[in-house]
């Protein structure tokens, strides 16, 4: 088991190496940069540009430095862009830790600022949810828990009545709720509820009320609601058909004590396969109901810091996400061994 | 043991010709087309493909024809207390005009040829890369095995859409950006990400696969290993791949209107004698901009982008019903 861990963690290392190398490699890529952007527009004039790329380290190679090896500089050979961004390395002569001491840099549009405060830190005198991740995480735990608050009892009554009415519907709206993509429904939402019935603001400029909150986290956790429900359902049928059932049932147990203790346990494990990919689903569906719903949470400042090119924000937010993808996927396979002593991690 | 003796041979002749040879396909087509909702799916998708394919004949108006003073008409069915322009309906444009005049439903039908388009040249794309892949890492174990999975691994760990959006941002002003109304950097970019899950399991069943007799007699008499790969194990796996396949489109069509609602899908083209003229993708993001008084904008794109993934979704699972019976109800 450590060991699996261990493997699995390691093995983390080459991904999100590769996964720097890639999004600093695109990022470069892409025309113009933060103080470049539009050509039409009035540009920063050069000498401000210069003194602004010396300011943030661009001044320097993006990969390697060829001309400091020649002259036998191998310290000056790895302080380039990328290693400065991802290890350490000196900026404006200042030298300075990178990403693996959990720095994510300074923001190229928000000058002044480091990502990691315009992303953690909240307005003042406000609790950490008050920031732009603490807004996207508040997002995404209620979306999970509508799913799992309205998918599980969904998909376990529809098994416990099937083929009746009740199983029907709640099979037509899983149904839907797999086939219409989340920014379709956001769209059909706000039409319907914001436009038409007048019920919620179209673009609620504050957000402390909860009554905001319901759509987007109802949009962004409709697929997994749906997936819950439908394979709660099936695995509970296919539970529901086992011996070790019948046996509880044949020894006098309560119908409650079967459910619960004997069917619903065994009818998760197929449902918590599909978490992972259901989490990364989410991490990546809050990029775009973020910006649908002008919701300020770290989804929409990354979609705005594309436009901007603010390369730190852009390389921070991807290697979090990956990151958090990849820790996902770990966590999931290792409660699946937990919720079924039969599988063996390999 | 009925009263009336049979003789043994005829008996069994009588069972081999009361039902005709029925070969896997069959059997799996005919319960296919049993399952409503898969040949729901198909309806769908096939008259999609048809309006894609016969958009000018079929729109009532050139998509980029200008109406002047024809802005922002609502559609004709739709009540007044739910438009806001103030404009009276016009019953030639069904769909509504956008801000300059254009009529909605000839651009949503145009729209229709990048989504039919996308569900099938990325998807190819990728079964040629995923199967061959997972075919070589399969039957070749070993090194090559090894090194083609940690790429998987890599592949599985990338957050796809904020890959799909710097891609799309990088490389669309390089030549190949342009292709196509920059349609190829997409299929590029969704083929790049793509291919892995049907790799992993082409390679799980070409592992298993390798160990059976018929291999091993395919082996004793002389087939090269070309030849076992694609002649004896590959349509074998034929079952899941077509599964895995049926699945990916609909996640095709979503990030294509995905980004199109972001502004970095196909680019909207001004030239009439271009094929691809719109996409649902980039009318929604038109439409965005005027949702307050002009939802028909966003509405009918958006019904059709879940019709045809409902379609392809309905279709998926139809199939894997059919072809794979044992994972009926499963996701």
């Amino acid at each position: 088991m450590a060991q699996f861990l261990i493997r699995r963690l390691l093995w983390l290392i080459p991904v999100m190496i590769t996964v720097a190398l890639i999004t600093f490699l695109l990022m470069h890529t892409a025309p113009g940069g933060p103080w470049d952007r539009d050509p039409g527009r009035r540009q920063i004039d050069p000498a401000t540009q210069e003194v602004l790329n010396r300011q943030f380290g661009m001044d320097k190679e993006i990969w390697f430095d060829m001309d400091a090896l020649k002259k036998g500089d191998l310290l000056g050979f790895f302080d380039s862009q990328f290693i400065t961004y991802m290890i350490a390395g000196t900026v404006d002569g200042e030298w300075r830790c990178g990403f693996i001491c959990g720095n994510l840099g300074p923001s190229l549009t928000q000058r002044g600022m480091m990502v990691q405060d315009i992303v953690m830190n909240p307005p003042e005198d406000h609790p950490f949810w008050d920031s732009k991740a603490g807004y996207s995480l508040r997002l995404a735990l209620l979306a999970v828990l509508i799913a799992i608050v309205v998918g599980l009892p969904m998909g376990i009554i529809a098994a416990l009545k099937q083929n009746t009415l009740i199983d029907y519907s709640s099979l037509f709206l899983a149904t839907l709720g797999i086939t219409i993509p989340n920014f379709v429904l956001g769209i059909f939402l706000i039409i319907i509820l914001a436009v038409w019935l007048h019920l919620i603001p179209v673009l609620p400029r504050e957000w402390s009320d909860p009554r905001f909150w319901i759509m987007p986290a109802i949009v962004l956790g409709a697929n997994l609601m749906a997936t819950t429900a439908r394979l709660t359902r099936s695995s509970m049928l296919d539970v529901m058909r086992q011996d070790y059932v019948r046996t509880a049932r044949a020894k006098g147990l309560s119908e409650r004590v079967v459910i619960f203790g004997h069917m619903l346990k065994n009818a998760l494990i197929p449902v918590v396969t599909v978490l992972g990919p259901a989490l990364v689903g989410l991490a990546t569906g809050s990029f775009i109901i973020e910006t649908m719903f002008a919701f300020p949470g770290w989804g929409r400042q990354y979609v705005q810091a594309i436009g901007q090119r603010d390369y730190s924000m852009i390389m921070a937010t991807t290697l979090i996400f990956a990151l958090l993808i990849q820790l996902a996927n770990i966590g999931v396979d290792f409660v699946y061994t937990m919720l079924d002593p039969r599988i063996k991690l390999s | 043991m009925s009263s009336t003796a049979v003789p043994v041979s005829r008996l069994s002749d009588q069972a081999i010709l009361s039902r005709p040879s029925v070969s896997l396909w069959t059997d799996a087509w005919y319960r296919l087309i049993r399952n409503k909702a898969a040949v729901m799916g198909m309806v769908i998708v096939i008259l999609f493909i048809f309006v894609a394919a016969f958009a000018p004949l079929i729109a009532p108006y050139d998509p980029l024809q200008i109406n002047d003073g024809k802005g922002w008409l609502p559609p004709p069915w739709m009540p007044e207390s739910l438009s806001s322009t103030g404009r009276l309906a016009d019953s030639r444009f069904f769909l509504g005009t956008d801000s300059i005049g254009r009529d909605v439903l000839s651009r949503v039908i145009y729209g229709a040829r990048v989504s039919i388009v996308v569900a099938f040249v990325p998807t190819l794309i990728i079964v040629i890369v995923g199967v061959t892949i997972g075919l070589a890492a399969g039957y070749a174990g070993g090194r090559l095995d090894n090194i083609l999975m940690r790429a998987t691994d890599v592949v599985w760990g990338f957050p796809d859409l904020l890959f799909f959006i710097v891609v799309m941002i990088a490389l669309r002003d390089t030549p190949i950006g342009n292709f196509a109304n920059g349609l190829l950097l997409l299929f590029g970019a969704l083929a790049v990400v793509g291919w892995v899950g049907l790799a992993r399991v082409v390679r799980g069943q070409t592992l298993s696969l390798k160990e059976k007799e018929f291999v091993e007699a395919a082996h004793s008499i002389g087939a090269s290993d070309f030849q076992i790969m694609f002649k004896h194990i590959l349509p074998n796996c034929l079952s899941p791949i077509i599964v895995i396949t049926a699945f990916r489109v609909p996640t095709m069509i979503i990030t294509e209107a995905v980004l199109g609602y972001l502004g970095l899908g196909l680019r909207p083209g001004t030239d009439p004698k271009e094929f691809f003229v719109t996409s649902w993708g980039a009318l929604l993001l038109q439409g965005q901009g005027a949702l307050n008084a002009q939802p028909w904008l966003l509405l009918s794109p958006a019904i059709c982008v879940a019709l045809v993934v409902m379609g392809f979704t309905f279709l998926g699972d139809g199939l894997r019903d059919a072809l794979d019976p044992q994972m009926r109800g499963t996701s």
